[in-house]
């Protein structure tokens, strides 16, 4: 399988990363060169073997449906890049 | 007083010789001195590290003193420490101060050890030569021209260099022992879910493990006494007894069968790496060990199923650096998805935007089965070499790192041959399991790391062997020169 700058541009959209047409050119060489080496994968047979998600097989802990984390709204958003009435502020979505 | 051990800090400490005062300042001065060169350290704050080495020499007063109190650590930059900047090596964090402590943190406070400083790594831990940092290169205090490893190569650095008597790192395929290899010191990526990965910033949450890095095993037996521990934040912290995990620090090694994997001593190995290693082993064998050869068949495969799984799960991780709640934001855009796009643009780096491409190239739509699934399917086979070769021997000995520390610039025109770097530590990550790198000797005056790996929870053990090899050798107590 071969990518096209296309297809460096359309993945780059999907994970929200701005990419120019030269920075596509040269990402489209190193992303060849690592799909080549995952590419190696393909040769092995793993007919009836179960995916492996996590080394320890776990299941989700529960706790009681009590109060643990207190609102630190301030605390939070005095870090944030803008904010309002404590609201965070984002470049209006809706006219 | 800048080699001693953690052990004799803290008795020098409780026998008020020295103060965490004085301590600290010596360290800071040190610092100072040496950083600007060295780069081990991001962010070095000398009012806060003294403030809470005051604190210690109060406890130490009242007579409540623990093993680490008053003991100066560096933080690797990936753990959040409550109003202490934590960049994890990215612009993106770079004016993110903390709002809370890391839990691994909490614990070193909670044993009154002082936060030295917050230590240079690869951007969001993505790299194993320190060379992607937004914050400049680390040097390897051994040859300055070249790298320290990563991504924990700042805390490797700053231990190699004097400039803290132990630090924190973390390991997603090697990110603990290849830099704690290239740079001559003991470090220990523990079993998956021993510590709590609540505040250490994501990157591949089913392989990222924090662990400790230091001048010798026993020093990280103490640290892991610190670190280890249930953690009801993190979701896949283990429920178990806590440990001790210096109790098998003079365990006989008579009778210990160690593993050696053939494919760790095959092409790709550097013949000075290999020889050091195999002189470790045979002082194994003086030690009254015996040795078994074993196969791990599917160790050439963990390289691209971890560039697999691992970026596909940092695709995801990653995507809460929006701009929105905090962290940098571009300066200028033209509405929300353009602020998205020219924030995450211009805050990554090129290493962390690649490995950001290819997990969502790999789980979209069509490639997923092929790709993530395949990967995890393989993991398994992975994890099950272990497992069988765990039936003829207790542990595994092998090589670190394929060779030494590189020069800088060497790997970073060809990712794929930087990925390589990691080819004997990343199965480990990816089958959970505990691994260690120690020195082993030199290899034309530069570190070489003989790894550790042993069977799930073995960590108390594999410290002991570790401590045994530290006893009848001196590896671990060489330092760099140049760095009085």
């Amino acid at each position: 399988m071969s990518l096209t700058t296309d297809d460096v541009k359309r993945i780059a959209h999907l994970a929200r990363i701005e990419i120019g047409d030269d920075e596509a050119q040269s990402t489209l060489k190193q992303l060849s060169g690592i799909l080549g080496l995952i590419e190696e994968m393909q040769a092995v047979d793993t007919a009836g073997i179960e995916p492996m998600s996590h080394s320890q097989d776990l299941t989700q802990r529960l706790r009681d449906d009590v109060v643990t984390s207190t609102n630190q709204r301030e605390l939070f958003q005095s870090i944030a890049p803008a904010v309002e009435n404590g609201l965070y502020l984002v470049p209006k979505v809706i006219e | 007083m800048i080699h001693a051990s953690l052990k004799d800090l803290a008795a020098a400490l409780a026998a008020k010789k020295i103060s965490s005062v004085e301590l600290t300042q010596l360290y800071l001065d040190r610092i100072e001195r040496l950083n600007p060169d060295i780069n081990a350290y991001i962010t070095v704050d000398a009012e806060k590290s003294l403030a809470q080495a005051r604190a210690a020499d109060e406890r130490i007063a009242k007579g409540e003193t623990g093993p680490l109190t008053g003991v100066p650590i560096a933080q690797k930059d990936i753990f959040c420490a409550k109003d202490w900047i934590t960049t994890c090596g990215s612009k993106m964090l770079g004016n993110f101060v903390a709002p809370y402590d890391a839990h691994i943190v909490e614990q070193f406070n909670r044993a009154g050890a002082v936060n030295l400083g917050k230590t240079n790594m690869d951007e969001f831990a993505m790299g194993s030569s320190n060379e992607t940092s937004y914050f400049g290169k680390v040097k390897n205090p051994w040859d300055r021209e070249r790298v320290p490893g990563g991504s924990s190569g700042g805390s490797a650095a700053a231990v190699a260099a004097r400039l803290a008597p132990a630090a924190t790192g973390t390991d997603t395929g090697g990110s603990i022992r290849q830099p704690a290899s290239l740079c001559g010191l003991s470090g220990l990526k523990p079993t998956y879910g021993v510590c709590s990965r609540y505040g250490m910033i994501a990157f591949a949450s089913s392989l990222d493990q924090a662990g400790p890095m230091a001048k010798s095993a026993e020093d990280l037996a103490l640290m892991m006494n610190v670190m280890a521990g249930f953690d009801q934040r993190d979701s896949t912290s283990l429920q178990r007894e806590n440990e001790d995990y210096t109790r098998d620090l003079d365990k006989p090694l008579a009778g210990l069968k160690i593993g050696l994997p053939k494919e760790y001593f095959a092409e790709g190995l550097d013949a000075g790496v290999a020889q050091a290693v195999q002189e470790a082993i045979d002082q194994y064998r003086k030690l009254g060990a015996e040795t078994v050869e074993i196969s791990l068949p599917n160790t050439r495969l963990s390289i691209p199923v971890y560039y697999v799984l691992a970026p596909a799960e940092a695709s995801s991780n990653l995507s809460r650096f929006d701009g929105v709640r905090y962290g940098y934001r571009a300066p200028e855009y033209t509405d929300l998805l353009d602020m998205y796009s020219k924030t995450r643009a211009q805050g990554f780096g090129a290493e962390v935007k690649r490995r950001i491409m290819i997990g969502t190239y790999v789980l979209s739509a069509g490639y997923y089965d092929a790709y993530y699934l395949k990967a995890q399917k393989i993991r398994r086979l992975i994890a099950q070499d272990f497992e069988e070769a765990f039936k003829h021997c207790d542990v595994i000995m092998g090589p670190a790192a394929p060779g030494t520390a590189f020069k800088v610039g060497e790997k970073t025109s060809d990712p794929v041959q930087m990925y390589l770097e990691d080819l004997y530590t990343i199965a480990v990550n990816l089958a959970g399991l505990p691994g260690m790198s120690i020195p082993a000797g030199f290899s034309n005056g530069l570190p070489v790391g003989l790894q550790i790996i042993g069977n799930y929870f073995s960590e108390s053990r594999m410290l002991g062997i570790g401590h045994a090899f530290q006893q009848a050798t001196d590896w671990h107590t060489k330092a760099p020169a140049g760095i009085e």
